[in-house]
């Protein structure tokens, strides 16, 4: 497998637990490293599906079906590792520290700011007051987010604006120190002064961090990914670097989304 | 187009009245109620109540005794109803955990004077005679099924992607049920618990034969425990008028306070749900 991937999803296909057909079948895609991934399509195409693959959240529900490879880098090793394989308890929490998920509605936790950020980090066995102190503000600074909340460390998330608490729920995970992101729809509840700060913000993360996000926008995708998906009832249409699918698709099918002729 | 707008409106308005006309006719019979109760008592309604017990021609140990009953009734109680409904809500899937909801609906309904039958059969015949503990275990039948339908419903509220965005910061799921989703469901979890006292704090029909009642002042749950409801009970077949006018002063009591407990709950609901 080539050196600068991040992931390589293999031969994937899902099916919900009762459905009566697969959600996704026979995905094969890489995932560059530091680099942003888009994944576009229509409504119910399985983009969410795919994306909660990659961090297993699925396996919070029981009797879904999958086969195929979801294959990631361990850093150390240097080695692809078939995180479906995992089945340890201990691995999934390892799993999610290292791939991190944000969601289409902000998710602040019912405590202070400080207390939301220092979450997984003290979910990670980290005690000591200073050493919490000093990642929560990296990671308040990393997200962008420290000046405006410096001052109210100890207040309730719950009061910050719909933007601000997706910036924190971003501040949330990277201070676990993720490898890799997703990111489901991030700023499809969100204002536009409050996306443009998430899209530079996901544009400045990717120097450290491997992203992936799913979005209806097609701006969006061509502005801030560099690879892209297009996906259509279950299937991985095309992939390529994003100014191809953009200005030069190989598949009809891709132009006439991207051309707003369907979707 | 037109007329179907036009239908609408009317069948709105028409709606809206008969919701007014209903809830004014709660409002009415409430008042009702209160005022009756509280002119009937008004000859025995006095100070003294709170400071002489009922051989004095008191309340106050009547009054201690029902919260008491109620309070241990919370105490056991509330922790079983709420692992019962976590379980249900967070654990349970499928037919297994519909049936125990189906059963907690059930004994939600069940008639309360059966649940005392049963507490007397089980908790007071074997024990020599009517107890404190035989009442407050009967309240706390009671209780539970309420506490479980509650907790049910408020975690229901509580957003499925909190549960994952805990899960995808590496919690284990018990961790974020404790530390995530009953915060988030706080507010509506400590309102249910406060309307379910309210709701057994005016039983009598399960305490009538486990507690039965006590004129004097007692603090000894393993003997006959002083209870407002069932007092209120004998002392209206008591042929004297001092002992009515006591049970209607005593009634106007009890309303009053199942009342302000539940007014405080939906106060907490209004400002923080
Ligand atoms: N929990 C589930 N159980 C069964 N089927 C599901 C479940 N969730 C999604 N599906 C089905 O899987 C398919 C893919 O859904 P998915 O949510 O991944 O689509 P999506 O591309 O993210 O759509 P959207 O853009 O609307 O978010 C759809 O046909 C959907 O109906
Ligand atoms: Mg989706």
């Amino acid at each position: 497998m080539a050196k600068e991937l991040i992931m390589d999803i293999k031969d994937f296909s899902f099916k919900y637990a009762g459905a009566p057909k697969p959600s996704l079948m026979n995905i094969n895609m890489p995932v560059y490293k530091n680099k942003i991934t888009a994944m576009i399509g229509p409504s119910g195409c399985g983009k969410s599906t795919l994306l909660r693959s990659i961090n297993r959240i699925h396996d919070l529900y029981p009797n879904n079906e999958y086969t195929g490879e979801i294959n990631l880098l361990n850093v150390k090793s240097d080695e692809f590792e078939n995180i479906l394989d995992i089945k340890k308890e201990n691995d999934f929490i390892r799993l999610r520290q290292r791939v991190g998920m944000i969601f289409q509605k902000p998710t602040p936790f019912p405590m202070s700011i400080y207390d939301n950020v220092a979450y997984g980090l003290r979910l990670d066995g980290i005690k000591d007051k200073n050493i919490l102190d000093e990642k929560v503000e990296t990671a308040l600074r990393d997200a962008a987010i420290w000046d405006e909340c410096k001052d109210r460390l100890k207040e309730s998330a719950m009061g910050m604006s719909g933007g601000q608490q997706q910036r924190l729920c971003i501040a949330r995970a990277v201070a676990l120190k993720p490898e890799v992101i997703l990111f489901d729809e991030p700023t499809s509840a969100l204002d536009p002064i409050s996306t443009k700060a998430i899209e530079e913000l996901i544009s400045e993360l990717k120097k450290d961090i491997s992203i992936v996000i799913v979005t209806h926008n097609m701006q969006q995708a061509s502005r801030l990914s560099n690879y892209t998906a297009f996906m259509y009832m279950g299937e991985l249409v095309e992939y390529n670097k994003t100014e191809k699918i953009f200005l030069n698709p190989k598949e009809k099918l891709t132009e006439d989304y991207i051309t707003g002729r369907f979707g | 187009m037109k007329g179907t707008e036009k239908r609408r409106l009317i069948i709105n308005k028409i709606i809206l009245a008969l919701s007014t006309i209903s809830a004014l006719l709660g409002l009415i019979f409430l008042f009702w109620i209160l005022i009756t109760l509280f002119l009937k008592g008004l000859n025995a309604l006095d100070f003294s109540l709170f400071t002489k017990d009922l051989v004095d021609g008191g309340l106050r140990n009547l009054i201690f005794g029902q919260f008491m009953m109620a309070l241990i009734a919370t105490i056991i109680g509330v922790p079983l109803g709420m692992l019962a409904g976590i379980y249900l809500r967070e654990y349970g899937s499928g037919k297994y955990a519909n049936i125990i909801r189906d059963l907690s609906d059930i004994m939600m309904s069940a008639p309360s004077i059966v649940i005392g039958a049963f507490v007397f059969a089980v908790f007071v015949a074997p024990f020599g005679g009517i107890n404190g503990w035989a009442g407050s275990i009967a309240l706390a039948i009671m209780l539970i099924p309420i506490v479980v339908s509650t907790t049910d419903n408020m975690l229901s509220l509580v957003p499925i992607e909190l549960r994952e965005a805990g899960i995808a910061l590496g919690g284990s799921k018990h961790k974020v049920i404790l530390q995530i989703i009953l915060k988030a469901a706080k507010v509506g979890l400590m309102t249910g618990i406060l309307l379910a006292f309210a709701r057994v704090i005016g039983e009598t029909a399960p305490l009538l034969f486990t507690s039965g009642t006590n004129s004097f002042w007692s603090t000894d749950l393993g003997n006959a425990f002083p209870s407002l409801t069932v007092s209120i009970y004998d002392l209206a077949n008591f042929p004297t008028d001092k002992a009515r006018d006591l049970a209607w002063a005593a009634s106007f009591l009890l309303t009053v306070i199942v009342l302000v407990i539940n007014l405080i709950g939906r106060f907490i609901i209004r400002d923080k749900g």
